[in-house]
């Protein structure tokens, strides 16, 4: 009895010490949690997604047997490759926008503010503490029909009639999206900027280049992380986006996220739904990849 | 029997295909100060964090006063640490970083109180108790970081380079209070440095490490006069080095035939070697007395030109010229007379001499 | 702002700052504009100072109960992800594991999935397991999204402090539970409230989620989005999203305070 007793203990031991000697095995043992919640809520799901997307809609069941025909239709009506095609413009634009505009601002208060950055952060932030859907419904109150747009353009007697062409088109949407999504572009490409040693800067100058040169071969390369990471966090959710295309885009501003929400909802075709959200993935994915190829290519030829 | 109270045995340490500690196989004896000493990369702060606890042994034991130590988490082992950052929480004040570890003792408060106020004489702090880490400079930090280890009362002191953050004159400084510490409290220290003066002033014995395999373990007093191997004695000190030849052998006297230096007797050797084996004819720069005038004998005397010189205050550096070696050989002088300086001047005839038992022979492959 | 520059001849960059604020809060502006407004229509002109529409906004209970909705699952989930947040954000700093790359861009998915694809495909999931939507559906969506942020937050924090504080309190004697409450909790704390107040926040703004997997118990977002459409309720809405910003700052100023209290402590550790 007691030779088993000490030899339970020693293959105890044992594996005691083969857990404490393996950083591998408590890295993960601690991980667990968090990647099994994510599994079961991220991985699972998209798979189902993946598969439903190869089954039918009959009414309010599904034939699960494996079929083409949701890609085909996806394929044999122009209209939904167009739609994905503008929205993708759309979030294009939008991604252009707004990493153009924040890159300024970013440099702004990375480089020109001395003291009380954190001051012009939270000024930057504020705005979005409002609700999304508000300051999306911000944009129809600045554009509409007696918004303040028309309105003062009508007192100050510019114009007689309000103008109608300023809502309910893409422009509308790609300018409320790019407002929506400021902070998104602005706090990445700043933290890159902040990263930046100083010293490198005047390594540059001292080696005798001016200012602008400066900028364009040191400053600009090393923050391309930044501005890479800003233009995926603005490009990538916009694309799917369809609250803005909902209230201020008119039928003309449709985008893919509102095809995909009516599959769900009135048109009532989750497997063509989920064969359109596979091809939306698949092209986003596909212009990702083509964009950081792109950009590595930049970076080292500027470098 | 001996009075191990850590045992290394066969001790290995890979991460991936980095073989940070191999075979390590050595006992450190109760009480000792014992320093583990090499160049960084070389496994000694590997060894130190298989000790504590931080980092298992890929293969092997440790024996921590004759228990095996592998299946025992770092809490619960007799031994405390000086980390190289002394690792002094920011969010407590002195006491409190000093109590750390004192929370399942089970003290009274006021017996605590006791303990903590004898550390804070011990590290020479009294009255810092209510200091926050923020307000400590880096001296200070260490001690603290000392009593903080020191009032669990481990078997073993670990100290990982702790004296490396400091400046040189606060360093010495801290050497000569380490080592009274430890002689006052008698407790064992193992302490891993790649400063050799370092180890030298501090240790018993000292391990030189290099690429993870323990080189040579022995007193600083050996492994500077008479080092094992050529890795140490060039490791430790500065060494000149000359291609030879044993041509001679009885006992530990020999004869070496050397290019650069001609016949050289020696005295004392560690090494025993037999005639016609290759050797390293090794002198430590201190160990060549220049001579300005020709002495006359043969016997253990150079003759060479003076070549570039460094005055170092305490002492001079100067490279001598030898026919038939490339590299000239470091002679140190030490500056007794303030007008000593002037004795040598560039591309002057020297003569170096050497006693034979200065001269440490070591095998050449 | 260059300080030899006299303030009424700004450079570039000024002008620049002072035009991008302009267009980001032009339009936000607005909106508590009219909630202040006495015409019940969202137009100018305006028709003169009430507070009417905070009083209605009070008297609704359909609006209190969808902001109870939010507060509930805002707070469950910003307490879950946090938790998952630092679990895995002291995993991936303080262990050597293989594929670290791809355990972290895993967890990190939800940040670049377009929102309405990761709500319909756990619409479908959970209808497929038949599973009733509620506001456990959407919590549990929104610990799916909050949980990259919560890691991204807590990482940075881990980095920032020395991982010897914590190989100290074990080497003292603790184990790895005690170690986490008397020096990993205190030392990163300013980093837990930060993550919870960020996954709080962007629980109680989540719409898309909430839209496809909540059923008869709306949130906030769900709640406005529904009002749009009926004008009559849109000035008390307007009126709930001034006092939600008005909350918030005070909020996000003692989050400041707060954070600006850790970074005293922080700066000690210094390495």
């Amino acid at each position: 009895m007691s030779r088993s007793a000490t030899s339970s203990k020693t293959v105890g031991l044992a594996i005691r010490r083969r857990f404490l000697a393996s950083e591998a095995l408590r890295g993960f043992s601690l991980l667990s949690p968090t990647l099994l919640a994510m599994v079961f809520g991220l991985a699972m799901p998209l798979l189902v997604l993946f598969t439903l997307s190869f089954w039918l809609q009959d009414y309010v069941d599904f034939i699960k047997t494996f079929s083409w025909k949701n890609y085909s239709d996806f394929f044999a009506k122009p209209i939904y490759g167009m739609i994905l095609i503008k929205s993708i413009k759309i979030s294009g634009m939008v991604t252009l926008a707004t990493v153009l505009l924040a890159y300024p601002m970013a440099y702004f208060i990375a480089f020109r503010i001395k003291a009380n950055k954190l001051v012009w952060l939270i000024l930057i932030t504020v705005p979005f503490w409002t609700s999304y859907l508000l300051r999306v419904f911000a944009w129809k109150v600045m554009l509409g029909y007696n918004g303040v747009v028309n309105s003062g353009l009508k007192s100050i007697g510019l114009i007689s009639e309000p103008l109608e062409f300023l809502l309910y088109n893409p422009t509308a949407v790609t300018l409320t999206l790019a407002h929506a999504w400021a902070a998104f572009a602005i706090l990445p490409i700043y933290v890159s900027l902040e990263k930046i040693d100083r010293s490198l800067l005047e390594a540059a100058r001292d080696l005798g280049e001016n200012a602008f040169m400066t900028f364009v071969r040191v400053t600009l390369p090393l923050s391309m992380p930044g501005v890479i990471a800003a233009s995926l966090l603005v490009f990538i959710p916009t694309v799917g986006d369809y609250v803005t295309p909902s209230l201020v885009g008119g039928p003309s501003g449709i985008m893919i996220g509102n095809i995909i929400q009516s599959m769900f909802g009135k048109a009532f075709n989750w497997p063509l739904g989920a064969a359109i959200s596979v091809m939306v993935m698949l092209t986003v994915t596909a212009m990702v990849c083509v964009f950081l190829w792109g950009t590595h290519r930049f970076r080292r030829r500027v470098a | 029997m001996s009075d191990a109270i850590i045992s290394f045995q066969g001790v290995s340490k890979h991460f991936g295909s980095v073989k940070a500690v191999e075979d390590a196989s050595f006992d450190i004896q109760r009480g000792e100060f014992f320093s583990l000493l090499g160049p960084s990369g070389c496994g000694k702060t590997t060894l130190l964090r298989m000790v504590a606890g931080f980092e298992i042994p890929s293969a092997g034991e440790i024996m921590i006063d004759g228990q095996p130590m592998s299946a025992t988490p770092p809490n619960h082992r007799p031994v405390n640490m000086v980390f190289q950052n002394y690792a002094i929480f920011p969010h407590l004040d002195v006491r409190n970083n000093i109590a750390f570890g004192m929370r399942k003792a089970g003290l009274t408060r006021a017996e605590l109180d006791k303990r903590i106020d004898e550390a804070l004489e011990l590290i020479k702090l009294p009255g810092y108790g209510k200091r926050g880490a923020e307000e400590l400079s880096g001296g200070q930090r260490q001690r603290v970081a000392l009593a903080r280890a020191l009032i669990k009362q481990p078997k073993v002191l670990l100290l990982d380079e702790p004296l490396g953050a400091l400046d040189k004159k606060l360093r010495e400084q801290m050497q000569i209070e380490l080592r009274q510490l430890q002689q006052q409290i008698g407790i064992t220290f193992l302490f891993v440095t790649h400063d050799q003066e370092e180890a030298l002033t501090l240790s018993d014995r000292i391990a030189v490490m290099s690429e993870g395999a323990v080189i040579e373990i022995a007193s600083p007093a050996q492994l500077y006069e008479s080092p094992g191997s050529r890795f140490v004695a060039d490791f430790i000190g500065s060494m000149n080095f000359f291609e030879g030849e044993v041509t001679s052998s009885t006992g530990n006297t020999m004869t070496v035939q050397t290019g650069a230096l001609g016949t050289v007797s020696v005295s004392d050797s560690r090494a025993q070697m037999t005639s016609g084996q290759k050797a390293w004819v090794a002198i430590r720069p201190e160990k060549m007395q220049p001579v300005f005038s020709d002495p006359g004998t043969g016997i253990n005397t150079v003759t060479g030109t003076m070549g570039p010189s460094a005055y170092l205050g305490d002492r001079s550096h100067f490279y001598v010229h030898l026919p038939q070696r490339e590299e000239p050989a470091l002679v140190a002088l030490q500056n007794l007379e303030r007008s000593m300086n002037h004795l040598h001047k560039p591309n002057q005839t020297v003569w170096l001499q050497w006693t034979s038992d200065a001269v440490v022979v070591l095998p050449r492959d | 702002m260059n300080a030899n520059r006299p303030w009424w001849r700004p450079d570039g960059f000024t002008v620049y700052a002072v035009i991008y604020l302009t267009f980001i809060y032009l339009p936000v502006l607005f909106l508590p504009l009219f909630s202040f407004n006495k015409s019940k229509y969202i137009a100018f002109p305006l028709k003169g100072f009430t507070l009417q529409w905070y009083q209605k906004m009070i008297n609704t209970p359909d609006l209190l109960e969808a902001l109870m909705n939010s507060v509930k699952v805002g707070v469950a989930v910003a307490i879950l992800s946090t938790m998952f947040g630092l679990l895995a954000a002291k995993a991936v700093t303080r262990y050597r594991i293989p594929g670290r790359g791809a355990v972290m861009g895993f967890i990190m998915v939800p940040l670049v999935i377009p929102g309405i694809i990761l709500a319909i495909s756990l619409l479908i999931l959970i209808s497929q397991l038949d599973i009733p939507l509620s506001l456990w559906t959407v919590g549990f969506a929104h610990m799916l999204l909050c949980t990259p942020f919560a890691m991204l937050v807590l990482i940075s924090r881990m980095e920032g402090f020395d991982r010897c504080l914590e190989e100290a309190a074990l080497d003292l004697g603790e184990n790895a539970w005690m170690t986490f409450w008397r020096v990993t909790f205190p030392i990163v704390l300013p980093g837990i409230v930060a993550s919870l107040l960020l996954t709080f926040t962007i629980s109680f703004d989540e719409f898309v989620l909430a839209f496809f997997l909540t059923s008869t118990d709306p949130t906030l977002p769900i709640y406005i989005w529904s009002s749009l459409r009926f004008p009559t309720k849109i000035p008390a809405v307007l009126a709930l999203g001034a006092s939600i910003f008005v909350i918030s700052f005070f909020v996000v100023a003692f989050a400041e305070w707060f954070r600006r209290r850790g970074v005293k402590t922080d700066s000690t550790s210094g390495f």
